[in-house]
């Protein structure tokens, strides 16, 4: 099979063969990231934008890190992002790249849909690194990569993913990849934080956590958004966290090899607890790792990748 | 579209051969119409007066000058996007003779200097009825002064872009309203619960991530203004129904006798919240593009009378503005230039509507509501669209009579389209 497409803009748009691909194409680069030099010139030639409209620290620095290990050249932008400030347009942007001739761009932006408008308007690939609360390819790949690593693979397999998933673009990934692959997968918060329709996806709802951890063999925490409690959407933290906070006392009900995920960065003690976020059923750090083998994989293939991988990563820098 | 031309009033015209359809006079037969210095002179079977100019239109209908009761026109303030004038040639390109003009221009349209600085723009392409708001600058605080604007022309008052808030101002304007006998016109919409909502709320808006508005957003305001209309005898007019909630409400009000009336526009029955797919900022709207179920209860409630008027909420956007990120893009669409040829192949030619209960909906009705005069009678002030079923022609916004040009049926295959239309007398060839 070879790779086809010009942009990754969500798992929604990618078939199970596709992930696979994705997936089996990182494995390789994971090992590259064990050597002791931990380049290969793969995109030696290659441009690529990161261009963030909203503050990310792990995942530009995750994709800016891939990159260099792919040894393409690099450009950081990062726009001013107000609303209110009328500066260059989307389309100006647009306009711009187009004009600089680079190869790939990506984009994390506040508004759902954004990179789909950037794609349409330049020849270059563009990469979702997170739109408004929509998708985040990239995080739902990289935490597939993990479960399959530690689980072996999706069918059967009974995902749960815990907290705010009205505003998670992660959830809405990791339930598209996840669906198409095997898994089952469950959801579970407070009826404010659960979007309407959410069912309609392929998931089933809990709002009870304890109910929803005994069944579960991946639990997935995502991060609250402090801010929630002001907008109504609940009543305090306090309240939160005794209910949806993954603690000890809950893990007592999870099944032994139950394996813990969480997308970074974490409010240790409101969604999950300390000594679970380190504990040893946790996998977070190798998800951090992982994220970088994801995106080099992603990288590599939307860029044309016209080296064979094996050969390719034969060589060394 | 090529460009319109206009003849003297003062001709003398004989329209020959045309089917002349006057739901009114429960008409629909093939006649001759005279028209002489801007009135009709006569209607009936082959009439002759040796010196009019004979315009042979057979195969074609005769309406009612079709009355679009709810435009933008930006001027003032953004005429960049569109001016009285410009909108006024969109409106005769599509076949419309007179539309209503809503007030949230900048300034707001709030006393009686601005009613006459928008009647003052007039051209002769087509009647433009002003709208006054109805509280000061549409701020939702204060009532403007209707009652001098009214005696400037005013066929109703809204404060459409937002809601009037404050319930108890609401109730003060449909009250005071009594007055003169004109229509508050509805902006249905609680604030709250639309929130910044980019979309229609449901599964479909999860899926997008984007933020969704419900349906009782529309629902509760239109519930609490046929109450408030039931309390105060006033009449409210219920602007671009969206969703089945709100036909519900309108449909039992109007069974009460409360005096309510309302529109819908032709993209709330013609597409549905599915055109968000793929992100085009075109199909951003306000209220949001709604289910497939909703669109079918609006159909049903054009063909039971529940719905009384088809507007098209015509709402010019710049490119630079429209085209951005979709929650970013200003809502709205053009309509005047589409609107007789989508409803025409989307109601008539599909049977849901027979020709005659689409000429109540588009001139008609919203004549009635606005009092504003048009009919076919001797006598009468000629105001007619000549309207040719079999033309088959392409949405091409390029060749737009608007400044504008934010339609999301670009490339679209319309059947039917106006061929003329006479305003007052003056013969307009689009
Ligand atoms: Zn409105
Ligand atoms: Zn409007």
């Amino acid at each position: 099979m070879k790779w086809n497409k010009k942009d990754l803009l969500d798992l929604e748009s990618l078939s199970a063969e596709e992930m696979n691909m994705i997936l089996d194409t990182a494995k390789s680069f994971r090992e590259v990231l064990n050597r002791p030099i931990k380049k290969v010139p793969i995109l030696r030639g290659k441009t690529i934008v990161n261009m963030f409209f909203e503050p990310s620290t792990r995942t530009s620095a995750s994709f800016d890190m891939a990159a260099k290990r792919l040894m393409a050249d690099t450009v950081n932008i990062s726009p001013k992002t107000s609303a209110v400030q009328k500066g260059e347009t989307l389309l100006d942007t647009a306009r711009n790249l187009e004009a600089m001739k680079i190869d790939l761009v990506v984009m994390r932006h506040s508004s759902s849909g954004a990179p789909h408008f950037l794609a349409s308007r330049i020849k270059a690939g563009v990469i979702n690194a997170g739109d408004g609360q929509h998708a985040h390819p990239t995080q739902g790949l990289l935490d597939m990569f993990t479960i399959k690593e530690k689980r072996g693979g999706f069918e059967g397999l009974k995902v749960l993913i815990v907290g705010d998933v009205t505003h998670s673009r992660v959830a809405r990934s990791n339930i598209n990849g996840l669906l198409k692959l095997g898994a089952q997968v469950s959801v579970c918060g407070p009826s404010t934080l659960i979007p309407i329709g959410i069912e309609q996806l392929g998931v089933k709802v809990y709002y009870n956590l304890d109910e929803a951890i005994p069944q579960a063999d991946v639990i997935n925490v995502l991060r609250l958004q402090l801010e929630r409690q002001k907008k109504g959407l609940l009543p305090s933290l306090r309240e939160y966290s005794l209910h949806f906070c993954l603690d000890k006392e809950r893990m007592a009900k999870a099944k032994g090899d139950v394996t813990i995920m969480h997308p970074g960065p974490m409010n240790r003690g409101i969604e999950i607890d300390p000594d679970v976020a380190d504990g040893e059923r946790s996998v977070i750090l190798d998800q951090v790792t992982n994220g970088v083998a994801v995106r080099m994989a992603v990288l590599y293939l939307l860029s044309g990748g016209d080296a064979p991988l094996a050969e390719a990563i034969k060589k060394e820098a | 579209m090529s460009k319109s031309t206009i003849q003297n009033p003062q001709s003398r015209i004989h329209l020959k051969g045309g089917r002349v359809i006057d739901p009114q006079n429960h008409r629909d037969e093939v006649l001759d119409i005279l028209i002489e210095e801007g009135r009709i002179t006569g209607i009936g079977a082959k009439m002759d007066n040796a010196r009019a100019e004979v315009i042979d239109i057979k195969g074609q209908y005769v309406f009612p000058g079709l009355v679009d009761m709810h435009v933008h026109l930006r001027e003032p303030g953004r005429e960049d996007e569109e001016t009285i004038a410009s909108g006024s040639r969109a409106a005769a390109a599509g076949g419309f003779t007179a539309i209503a003009c809503m007030p949230n221009t900048q300034p707001v349209i709030d006393s009686q200097g601005l009613v006459q600085f928008i009647k003052s723009r007039q051209i002769p392409e087509c009647r433009v009825y002003p709208v006054g708001a109805v509280t000061k600058g549409s701020l939702g605080e204060e009532l403007a002064e209707i009652g001098d604007m009214y005696q400037s022309g005013i066929v109703g008052i809204s404060d459409d872009g937002k809601p009037v808030t404050n319930s108890n101002l609401m109730r003060r304007a449909l009250d005071y309203c009594r007055m003169f006998d004109i229509p508050v016109i509805s902006h249905c919409e609680d604030k709250f619960l639309s929130a910044d909502g980019a979309m229609n709320e449901g599964a479909l808006a999860t899926k997008l991530g984007l933020r969704g508005i419900p349906n009782a957003a529309e629902a509760a305001m239109a519930a609490r203004d046929v109450m408030l209309a039931d309390l105060t005898g006033g009449r409210v007019h219920i602007a671009h129904v969206s969703c089945a909630e709100t036909v519900d409400i309108i449909r039992r009000a109007k069974r009460a006798g409360i005096k309510v009336t309302a529109e819908t526009c032709p993209q709330y029955f013609i597409l549905s919240q599915e055109a968000v797919i793929g992100y085009d900022s075109m199909m951003r709207v306000n209220p949001p593009l709604r289910s497939k179920a909703d669109v079918m209860t609006i159909i049903d409630a054009l063909k039971d009378g529940t719905i009384d008027c088809i507007a098209t909420d015509h709402a010019p956007h710049s490119s630079e503005e429209k085209e951005v990120e979709f929650d970013q893009a200003p809502c709205g669409m053009l309509g005047l230039e589409t609107s007789l040829g989508l409803c025409w192949t989307h109601l008539v030619e599909r049977n849901i509507l027979t020709v005659s209960q689409l000429v109540e909906k588009m001139a008609v009705n919203p004549a009635r509501i606005l009092k504003i005069q048009n009919s076919i009678e001797p006598e009468a002030q000629a105001n007619l669209t000549i309207f040719d079923p079999l033309s088959e022609w392409e949405v091409d916004p390029s060749k737009f009579r608007s400044k504008s040009r934010n339609t999301p049926f670009k490339g679209c295959k319309i059947k039917g389209k106006a061929v003329m239309t006479i305003v007052d007398g003056h013969l307009i060839k689009i």
